[in-house]
């Protein structure tokens, strides 16, 4: 079978880079098949996915060495354009991926630029649009679309003129977990019912692996793993352990075996040793039980609020209501996860706590400076240099300071996280004790197109910052990463159409759902209120030992 | 301002037939000197914005264009030496000169606002109603890039005005209160360019370098809609009373050196059969869904 994919000893230096961001790279992906790509930031995912759709060299230019051949078609004498007609390309943001005014015209545009005719172009548009569930949208103008809507028409461009192969670069990394998930499930009935190869480049793994055939991760340019989801699974857990997913992680900590690619193979394997501790009836709030009830700020908690909600309502003008009445208080040094679908109200309530937005009824009351990361830490950075953005002593605190001669746009994604928070915290962010020291620390969607290792170190640095202490500033995050709640929260407020609809320990909140669950939770079924990989293997091994004691 | 395809009689129509309504509006406006068919014209543009459910986008364009067109009248007095009518003398004013205002320069002024403001409102007309990809679909035989750079253009407005909004909200978070003006500039002309350079590598990976080669298919010939004649036949109509009110003496003006302007009858019901021609075609809603 000839591969749709055949990358030949690729070595590739963008113009201007000291080093090569693909070294020596060879595979072969083959029709039909569905490979996830995996790496840290950084690792030249993304430029290898450009090479295989031409746009390296032909629109990054740099210094390509070797061949890529992509459906028969060498891509040093074919350019994208070419490539197009063979291969689906589909980037992170979905705003700048949509290029026409309605959804048909977007779908019918590559379809046009091949030249077909009207009818095979009417025909390609209407089975597109069924294929990915967007035929109610074909009418609708792209600039109304929600980012999961966009996203989805994007993809539709991308196989409309039913490519061997789609090339996809973190499709969800802009999306709320529950618009991700759908876009996988498309991905996979792509693949299985129209036979398309897909590589997918994603850094939220355990939301992918189950559906691949085959895992290839890199290691600073070079291929450093290729083999089907378990055997990756196992390479990660000996030589890169960001990449293992929270279900590799809690069988590798239990000693269970074979590692799970997903939520269905760990749960059969589980039932098979007889560790499937919900089902046996071990107490857990299930998804029956009702959630916590949202707790009404507590008279204790209000005197001393490092941010208080009494009674804010927010409506717009048109008459759209983002937040109903919603009574929250939250004490020094609390650490607060804020869940809950898109248009929950989550943003907007850190908005008003930061001050960017006013209650139209009820009042919102900080006990002094909130400093707000909104969810582009691109946006606040407006200077040449790292030096210029934030004082000497906060680029210290963030461990940035030898970046301080780069341009903030060079940094990683991570960087540019902890640049930003730098920026609003300022001199506090070096002296907790300073004047100028918040009192509340907020941060919306922080780790969106993160890898793990990157999350791991913002929420040391978070934690850092709310100790419980009384002097502590409040930390609360606005996110759909219920990793991240379990393992920096200490209460979760779950909201849903503007008011909070459940508020607790993370292990209350967490353990019983399945959108707003860890992958822990969902193959424990929530026993035991375990949330990560750690609890979750320490009850296993607590189980395991009951089970073998005579 | 985005287009919505609405059931109206003009969102109906082909694009290259709402082009030549809004443009045949656009037109009278430059034609007509005499306000009292100015203004009908201006009217007609309205009661077009109603007929096409888009009189708010159109009102507000309008509401815009008057930080054009009140400067411009108030200025076209002060610098015009033409007219006869003094009706004040403003001294010497530095560089220009001995300043008289006339009664023509003023009028010509309110003339040129009005027009301005007629102008906008029938081109906000044009961008509500008339479907941008259509539009490309017409004109990529002629210029295929110039089409689609507009089209690009119009698009990326929304997705400007979003990264402008961030930018704006992201400063006011800011510990030190924001960046200067100058480094506030660069940043949006850099994502500005950011963001042309991910839809240039869209537009790479759909194939668009390969459309000019290909070149455009011709689609099947559409026939001509009740609607599609009925507005044409209105666009005809509006430019020939906006060339009878100026070149048949019926509705003319002159502003300088003294102000003449064709009063009576004859203006009025030019302008108001332009608001008639303009209007008639919104009556029909035969076949609209």
């Amino acid at each position: 079978m000839t591969p749709v994919l055949a990358v030949e000893h690729l070595t590739y230096t963008y113009a201007n880079a000291r080093e090569p961001a693909l070294r020596d790279v060879s595979l072969t992906v083959e029709p039909g098949e569905f490979v996830v790509l995996a790496g840290l930031s950084a690792s030249g995912k993304s430029t290898l996915l450009r090479a295989a759709s031409g746009l390296v060299p032909h629109f990054h230019g740099g210094t390509f060495g070797g061949r890529v051949v992509v459906g028969g078609l060498d891509t040093r004498e074919h350019g994208p354009a070419d490539l197009a007609c063979v291969a689906g390309t589909l980037f992170q943001d979905p705003e700048t991926q949509v290029v026409l005014g309605t959804v048909r015209s977007e779908l019918a545009f590559p379809l046009e630029n091949r030249g077909l005719s009207a009818s095979a172009i009417a025909r390609g548009v209407e089975e597109v649009a069924l294929a990915l569930g967007v035929e109610g949208l074909l009418d609708r103008p792209t600039a109304e679309l929600s980012g999961g809507e966009l996203q989805r028409v994007a993809l539709g461009a991308s196989v409309a003129g039913r490519p061997d192969l789609v090339l996809l670069d973190e499709p969800t990394s802009q999306l709320d977990p529950v618009a991700g998930d759908e876009l996988v499930w498309l991905l996979r009935r792509l693949n299985e019912e129209w036979g398309t190869a897909v590589v997918l480049c994603e850094h939220r793994l355990e939301r992918c692996l189950g559906h691949a055939d085959r895992v290839i991760a890199l290691d600073r340019g070079a291929v450093a793993c290729d083999g089907d989801p378990r055997a990756f699974l196992g390479w990660a857990g000996e030589h890169a352990p960001a990449l293992q997913t929270p279900g590799a992680r809690l069988f590798d900590r239990a000693g269970l075996r074979p590692l799970p690619a997903g939520v269905k193979q760990a749960r059969a394997t589980l039932r098979a040793h007889g560790l499937l501790i919900a089902e046996g009836g071990a107490a857990s709030p299930s998804p029956e039980e009702p959630a916590p009830a949202p707790r009404r700020p507590k008279r204790a908690v209000r005197g001393a609020a490092a941010l208080l909600f009494d009674r804010a309502w927010f409506e717009y003008p048109a008459g759209r209501t983002v937040l109903r009445d919603v009574s929250l208080a939250f004490a020094p040094g609390e650490r607060v996860a804020l869940m809950g679908r898109n248009g929950a109200g989550k943003s907007t309530l850190l908005r008003h706590a930061g001050g960017l937005m006013e209650p139209t009824r009820g009042t919102v009351k900080a006990a002094g400076r909130v400093a707000l990361l909104l969810q582009d830490p691109g946006a606040y950075l407006v200077h040449e240099t790292v030096a210029e953005e934030a004082p000497a002593a906060a680029l210290a605190a963030e461990g940035l300071s030898h970046l301080a001669d780069r341009h903030p746009r060079d940094l990683s994604g991570g960087e540019r996280q902890r640049l930003a928070l730098a920026v609003v915290l300022g001199s506090a962010d070096a002296h907790p004790a300073h004047p100028a020291a918040p009192a509340v620390i907020c941060l919306d969607e922080p780790t969106r197109g993160m890898d793990r290792g990157a999350k791991g170190d913002l929420v040391t640095r978070l934690r850092a910052f709310a100790t419980g202490a009384a002097d502590d500033p409040a930390v609360i995050v606005a996110t759909h990463d219920a990793e991240l709640a379990a393992t920096f929260a200490d209460r979760v407020i779950l909201l849903a159409d503007g008011r909070p609809i459940a508020d607790g320990p993370a292990a209350e909140v967490l353990a019983g759902g399945w959108y707003f669950a860890t992958e822990t939770a969902r193959i424990l079924g929530g026993a035991g209120g375990a949330l990560l990989p750690e609890e979750g293997a320490e009850l296993l091994r607590g189980r395991m030992t009951i089970e073998v004691a005579p | 301002m985005i287009y919505r395809r609405l059931a109206t009689p003009l969102h109906a129509v082909r694009p290259a037939v709402g082009c030549l309504y809004a443009l045949a509006l656009c037109l009278a406006a430059i034609l007509s000197d005499n306000p009292v068919v100015l203004a009908g014209v201006g009217v007609a543009v309205a009661v077009a914005a109603c007929g096409a459910q888009v009189r708010g986008g159109v009102a507000k364009a309008a509401k815009w264009s008057l930080i054009l067109a009140i400067p411009l009248a108030l200025i076209n007095p002060l610098l015009v030496r033409d007219g006869l009518t003094v009706v004040a003398r403003l001294g010497e004013w530095g560089p220009l000169g001995q300043v008289d205002v006339t009664l023509e320069g003023i009028v010509y002024g309110a003339v040129l606002g009005l027009r301005i403001v007629v102008l906008v409102a029938a081109s906000s007309l044009f961008a509500l109603t008339v479907d941008p990809d259509g539009l490309l679909r017409l004109l990529r035989r002629v210029s295929f890039r110039s089409a689609l750079t507009a089209v690009l253009a119009t698009r990326l407005v929304p997705v400007l005005a979003a990264d402008g909004r961030r930018l704006a909200d992201a400063q006011k978070c800011r510990a030190d209160g924001g960046g200067s003006r100058v480094a506030l500039v660069r940043a949006v002309a850099t994502g500005a360019l950011d963001r042309a350079v991910d839809v240039a590598a869209t537009l790479e990976v759909r194939g668009y370098a390969t459309a000019a080669r290909v070149g455009g298919r011709r689609s099947p010939r559409e026939p001509w809609s009740r609607h599609d004649l009925a507005f044409l036949a209105s666009a005809v109509v509006v430019v020939a009373l906006a060339l009878l009110g100026r070149y048949a003496g019926l509705a003319g003006a002159t502003f300088y050196p003294e102000t003449t302007i064709d009063a009576g009858v004859p203006p009025v019901a030019v302008a108001v059969a332009v608001v008639v021609a303009a209007g008639l075609p919104f009556l029909d809603r035969r076949g609209i869904a």
